[in-house]
């Protein structure tokens, strides 16, 4: 007995160490497929999102809160402007700034973002920090790298270094920053689609299944349940007091 | 104490450490294949675990070293039962493991800049096994 003694332990330890992993596995999908929290908007600062992209009438949000040197916040765009391509005015993006205090850089980065977006530019500059990320956020001084950011889409650089240094672009941020706090926001990406929490940022597939449910939620409501007030009802003559 | 009697001891310590690592790889195996996003904010694991080095060919790294402790943890066991050629193959894991483990701190220390939990208690535990397998005589007289 002595002599298959060890090899029953390791069989055993195998079956144990796979049987444990299904089902952490599968306890992890349903936690990631079924366990988007709804947290709605409030009506603490920074509500109304400063930087939406797409349709204002589209039927699926989807609202982000990045970093800009946070590396999974690049991968999260490069997925999320897949998606812009695949759902069309279905679907519009919002950003909030939720620059970590683990980036050195990310507030300077948000900070030049929100500077981009008083010209009119803030998504381009927000494209632009991502596809750069790997070289602004190795720099000592990042302004130079943001200044020619800014000059390379043509913004006047003069006024978009001071009002990187505002108070009024700090306000913004902050503000974004507080919205996310109060929506339970710890980390980035943090993604809701209409207002669900939806974790698993970088995979496709489950995005797409987060937005197809989304939209089959918001077709009935597209599709004729918002009729207006109800029409008064007429009385018979003689009966109105 | 014979040492017959510690060369048992040590395989058996070894074989016990090995489960750790079994259980720590193993995790960060399962939490990669759920897809479930490591994300920034939770300290150097978003860095290190959502780096180029966390995979290798489209597999996590993980599973790689959940594989490399489950092969210790056997042989080490064998070993623990008197079986010398377990020994010997015990040996030549510990040593690959200790190789890529001094490149995985190397990366996390010198490229990623970042170091994560997770990763830091394999590569202790990849550690002490090394010493063990040094410090375990390698014949019965």
């Amino acid at each position: 007995m002595k002599r298959y003694l060890p090899f029953v332990i390791i069989a055993a330890v195998a079956v144990l160490t796979v049987g444990a992993g299904a089902i952490f596995y599968r306890a992890k999908q349903r936690a990631i497929a079924g366990g988007g929290v709804t947290r709605p908007s409030t009506s603490k600062g920074g509500a109304e999102p400063l930087h939406v992209r797409g349709q204002p009438g589209a039927p699926v949000t989807l609202e982000e809160f990045g970093d800009f040197q946070c590396p999974s916040c690049a991968t999260a765009a490069e997925v999320i402007a897949k998606l812009e391509q695949d759902y069309g005015p279905r679907l519009r993006v919002v950003w909030r700034n939720f620059p970590l205090a683990m980036h050195p850089h990310a507030l300077a980065a948000a900070l030049a973002a929100e500077a981009a977006g008083l010209q009119g530019r803030f998504w381009e500059m927000h494209d632009l920090l991502y596809k750069d990320q790997a070289v602004w956020s190795k720099a000592l001084d990042v302004r130079q790298f943001f200044n020619m950011y800014a000059r390379s889409l043509g913004l006047d650089v003069e006024r978009f270094a001071k009002d990187s240094a505002s108070e009024e672009i700090k306000a913004r941020v902050i503000s974004d920053g507080e919205q996310g706090v109060s929506r339970g926001v710890k980390t980035t990406p943090t993604l809701f689609i209409n207002d669900r929490e939806v974790r698993a940022f970088s995979s496709p597939v489950r995005l797409h299944e987060a937005i197809d449910a989304a939209l089959a939620e918001s077709t009935p409501k597209a599709f004729g349940v918002d009729r207006g007030p109800a029409p008064a009802k007429i009385q018979p003559r003689g009966e109105r007091e | 104490m014979t040492r017959a009697r510690f060369q048992t001891i040590c395989y058996t310590i070894a074989a016990l450490i090995a489960l750790i690592g079994l259980a720590d790889a193993s995790y960060l195996t399962v939490t990669h294949l759920t897809g479930e996003d490591v994300v920034c904010g939770s300290g150097g694991c978003s860095v290190v675990l959502g780096s180029v080095y966390a995979t290798v060919g489209g597999i996590p790294t993980a599973a790689f070293g959940a594989l490399a402790y489950f092969a210790v943890f056997s042989s080490a066991l064998l070993a623990a039962f008197g079986y010398r050629r377990a020994r010997i193959f015990l040996t030549l894991v510990v040593a690959v493991m200790f190789g890529v483990t001094v490149w995985l701190l190397y990366v996390q220390a010198f490229m990623l800049h970042a170091f994560c939990p997770f990763c830091l208690l394999s590569a202790a535990l990849t550690f002490f096994l090394a010493g063990i397998i040094i410090a375990t005589p390698s014949t019965t007289p």
